[in-house]
């Protein structure tokens, strides 16, 4: 097999240093350092280890959905319904401590109703062929509906003390509880994408589902699972946020999923789907966490920081095309 | 035939890279009114690129674009359109949903004093256009509404509404039958008599000689020559084209028939095909004719299991085997390359390399996890073997050609290993030096025992190659041919239905 039939080809052209240096990635780490540095200047507080331990959780929630959800994206699906199941697995847990159960069923329920949350998106989606968009928007819809039957105008408080660990409790120091997931959660997924075949046949998917099927891929058990996985963050996140706020309302996470694709977007991946990094959504969540916090410190006032941050986004993703239109 | 003295449009020392590819180096072409100058060459060879920099798509490196003689450039799309540049593409870039005035009339249509669109001059002068090349069409039709040939037409229509000087056909006559073919060959008549200048690209010889009036060779993104049809041979542009005399045209070796490796039984579909059955056996090739429309593709598919028979049974080797996934079949050992190389076949946003090991991943990774080394050691291996021509294994597919295109998509199969390799149109559209080696390694593979079915509606094509061919129509095996029983004659009857007593 390795006569010399045909010409050598090699097997790659840049080095993936160089292709680092050139990556949307390393533009967001710029611009991360950049905003740290004007927030330091422009807030005396803002170096102070606390204040940047909450900081993180203006982030640390919505990442832990969004890397789920960048699989989905880059696989070329979407899930709109995940501040939804936040709703529905808090109520839910919220019901069970009414009932009396103790924080790890509390826990198991969270995840559970997740869990079964994204695989009825992933049956609608993958089973029946429905567009993920228009399934997870009525999902949406019906997940927090449900809550809101359940609750009206009431809330559940008085969860258990040592549920409290999840949303308020330190590992050491500044370091939170919802950091140490958001790490470990960054580390699975980025070894998940870019290391197994798994996240191998997401990109394929991403890139042309036709073409994986004919490559012998089985395209809906893939995407079944990332909706499963979407739900099992989903459900983590709803106990982190749950356990933070103390108490269950039916609006909890309301606007979520907005703000979730929109990390996603930032951190580089494709909305088209076919592209995009871990590492990305991770820098991104950072620097949207960054900014929020910084424009707070400033006393900017809520509804102009939401202007800032879509300005922000628009900027960042017409970048790359302003930037290839003048290459051309 | 008028010789004119200038040129319209002449390229001089044009030169386009991409990343790692010298996709043109140094061409030259020149374009003359009322004739027809055909551009020959494999793909691959640049033919692509000269179309996008003539229409302002790419901007070249190097080089001059001479429009009469000056120098001009085309920055955009719109600068070509108004140096009277057009281009009618292998799928015409049309909108389904508008009419033909308002296709063609898109961008430039006639105005009122207050600026709206005039829609009766828009109509009348659209009537005038297609009543100018013959075409009987109503410009108040949605083009949703009309087949492709007519859509051709609106397409020409399109390119003199704006009063071109030159027009690119790029394959033009890849979807139409032979009656439109004529057709387009009589449009293209009128539009010499006319003055225009026509580029016409096309890997037809038949074709070629018969409406070119001048040839222009590229190879390898080089100018190779140029000259008049008159004093072409079909022998000399190959050799050009190729840079080697291409005398064997089929190269199959004669083969060591040996067990079965695919027995099918009765297969059956609702709409497509029924009762199916046939052996295919260890080193051989089983070719597959039949009009467009008798279910050739349709049964490949649902022997590789993208559709679920409803009828039938299939054993491999020994084995009786349900196929009911891809995955299945890969498993089995069935791999089908398709037919629709840019939809089902390469996945363009991805690598070469990953391209090529996606079926493979069990094998290459260690637990689940991926190990480059060896995707790339494996990539290797069957791309070498193939003679793909590419800048780097980690190249996107999609900046390939159709032929190298097709090179992965093999590469892909022949890495799993596979015991039963279906080619479903494998060298459609494809040059003739990718053609050969195409032909070239389907003999070597039979040689090494794999068993091969190639679904093919060229008949010299099918003839040259196969050891048998099924004949099949409407969804039914029509014939079976072996030895002297093939001949194009029995094809043609079996596939159309007539004197079954042949």
């Amino acid at each position: 097999m390795t006569e010399h039939l045909g010409r050598q080809i090699p097997d790659r052209l840049t080095s993936p240093l160089t292709r680092a240096l050139k990556s949307w990635e390393a533009l967001l780490l710029v611009v991360a350092v950049l905003i740290f540095i004007a927030n330091s200047l422009a807030s005396p507080y803002f170096l102070d280890p606390w204040n940047l331990s909450d900081a993180s959780f203006n982030f640390t929630e919505k990442a832990m959905i969004a890397f789920a959800v960048a699989l989905l994206i880059i696989s070329g699906e979407i899930d709109l319904s995940v501040g939804s199941i936040i709703a529905l697995s808090s109520t839910v847990m919220g019901l069970a401590m009414t009932a009396g159960a103790g924080t790890p069923v509390l826990v198991l329920l969270g995840l559970a109703t997740g869990l079964a949350c994204g695989a009825f998106n992933g049956l609608l989606v993958a089973r029946f062929g429905l567009p993920s968009i228009v399934v997870t928007i009525g999902t949406m819809s019906l997940f927090r509906g449900i809550s809101y039957i359940v609750l009206g105008d009431g809330a559940f408080t008085g969860y258990p003390a040592s549920f409290g660990w999840f949303g308020q409790g330190y590992v050491f120091w500044v370091i939170t509880v919802e950091l140490v997931i958001f790490g470990f959660a960054a580390i699975i997924f980025g070894v998940l994408l870019h290391r197994t075949n798994f996240g191998r046949m997401v990109y394929a998917i991403g890139n042309n589902a036709v073409a994986a099927r004919f490559s012998g891929i089985r395209v809906e058990r893939v995407k079944f699972t990332l909706f499963l996985l979407t739900g099992l963050m989903s459900g983590i996140a709803a106990i982190c946020l749950t356990s933070r706020l103390g108490s269950t309302r039916p609006s909890i996470a309301a606007g979520f999923e907005l703000e979730v694709v929109t990390i996603v977007v930032l951190g580089g991946v494709s909305i088209l789907g076919g592209s995009g990094s871990i590492i990305g959504v991770v820098l991104a969540a950072i620097l949207m966490g960054l900014v929020t916090f910084g424009l707070g410190l400033m006393n900017v006032p809520g509804i102009v920081m939401s202007i800032i941050v879509g300005l922000l986004l628009i900027a960042v993703i017409a970048l790359p095309r302003l930037w290839s239109m003048a290459r051309r | 035939m008028q010789h004119a003295a200038t040129p319209v449009l002449s390229l001089r020392g044009i030169v386009k890279t991409f990343p790692g590819v010298r996709a043109l180096d140094g061409v030259q072409m020149d374009l003359h009114p009322g004739q027809v100058t055909a551009l020959i060459g494999e793909n691959g060879a640049g033919k692509s690129t000269i179309v996008k920099i003539l229409t302002g798509i790419y901007r070249p490196d190097e080089g001059q674009i001479l429009v009469d003689g000056t120098e001009t450039h085309f920055p955009t799309a719109q600068a070509a359109g108004h140096a009277g540049v057009t281009a009618i593409h292998q799928e015409t870039v049309l909108f389904d949903d508008m009419t033909v005035a308002e296709n063609i009339f898109i961008g430039h249509a006639p105005r009122t004093r207050l600026g709206l669109i005039d829609r009766a001059a828009m109509q009348r002068r659209a009537r005038d256009i297609l009543t100018g090349i013959g075409a009987d069409l109503n410009p108040a039709v949605r083009l949703r509404d009309l087949g492709i040939a007519s859509k051709h037409l609106v397409a020409i229509a399109r390119a003199l509404s704006i009063d071109a000087r030159v027009v690119i056909m790029d394959e033009p006559t890849a979807a139409l039958s032979h009656k439109e073919i004529a057709e387009l060959y009589d449009l293209v008549g009128k539009l010499k008599a006319q003055g225009k200048a026509i580029l016409f690209i096309s890997h037809k010889f038949d074709e070629i000689f018969r409406i070119a009036d001048r040839w222009t060779v590229f190879r390898d993104g080089r100018f190779v020559g140029e000259g008049l049809m008159t004093a072409a041979t079909e022998a000399e542009l190959v050799r050009l084209m190729v840079g080697r005399s291409v005398d064997q045209i089929y190269p199959k070796r004669p083969a060591r028939i040996g067990a079965p490796a695919l027995t099918v039984a009765g297969y059956a579909h609702p709409t497509e095909f029924d009762d199916i059955t046939f052996t295919l056996h260890e080193g051989e090739i089983l070719g597959f004719y039949g009009l467009i429309g008798a279910g050739r593709s349709e049964v490949m598919q649902a022997l590789f299991g993208i559709t679920q028979p409803s009828k039938g049974a299939t054993r491999i080797g020994e084995e009786v085997r349900v196929i009911r996934s891809t995955a299945q079949a890969v498993a089995a050992g069935i791999v089908y390359v398709p037919e629709d190389r840019g939809r089902q076949g390469a996945i363009k946003g991805l690598p070469i390399f990953q391209n090529v090991t996606l079926p493979s991943l069990k094998r290459t990774s260690r637990d689940g996890f991926l190990r480059l080394a060896q995707e790339f050691a494996l990539t290797r291996d069957y791309t070498q073997r193939l003679d793909l021509r590419a800048a780097s294994l980690d190249q996107d597919v999609g900046l390939l050609s159709g032929g190298n295109q097709q090179k992965v998509v093999i590469a892909k199969w022949l890495a799993t290993r596979p015991r039963v390799i279906i080619l479903d149109e494998p060298t459609k559209g494809i040059d003739i030096g990718s053609k050969a080696a195409v032909h070239d390694f389907m003999s070597e593979l039979a040689a090494e025992g794999l068993a091969v079915i190639m679904v093919s509606s060229e008949i010299p094509e099918v003839l040259g190659m196969s050891d048998r061919v099924i004949v099949m129509r409407a969804g039914r095996i029509a014939a079976e041919f072996a030895g002297d029983q093939m001949t194009p004659e029995n094809l043609v009857r079996a596939a159309v239905g007539i004197g079954d007593a042949a």
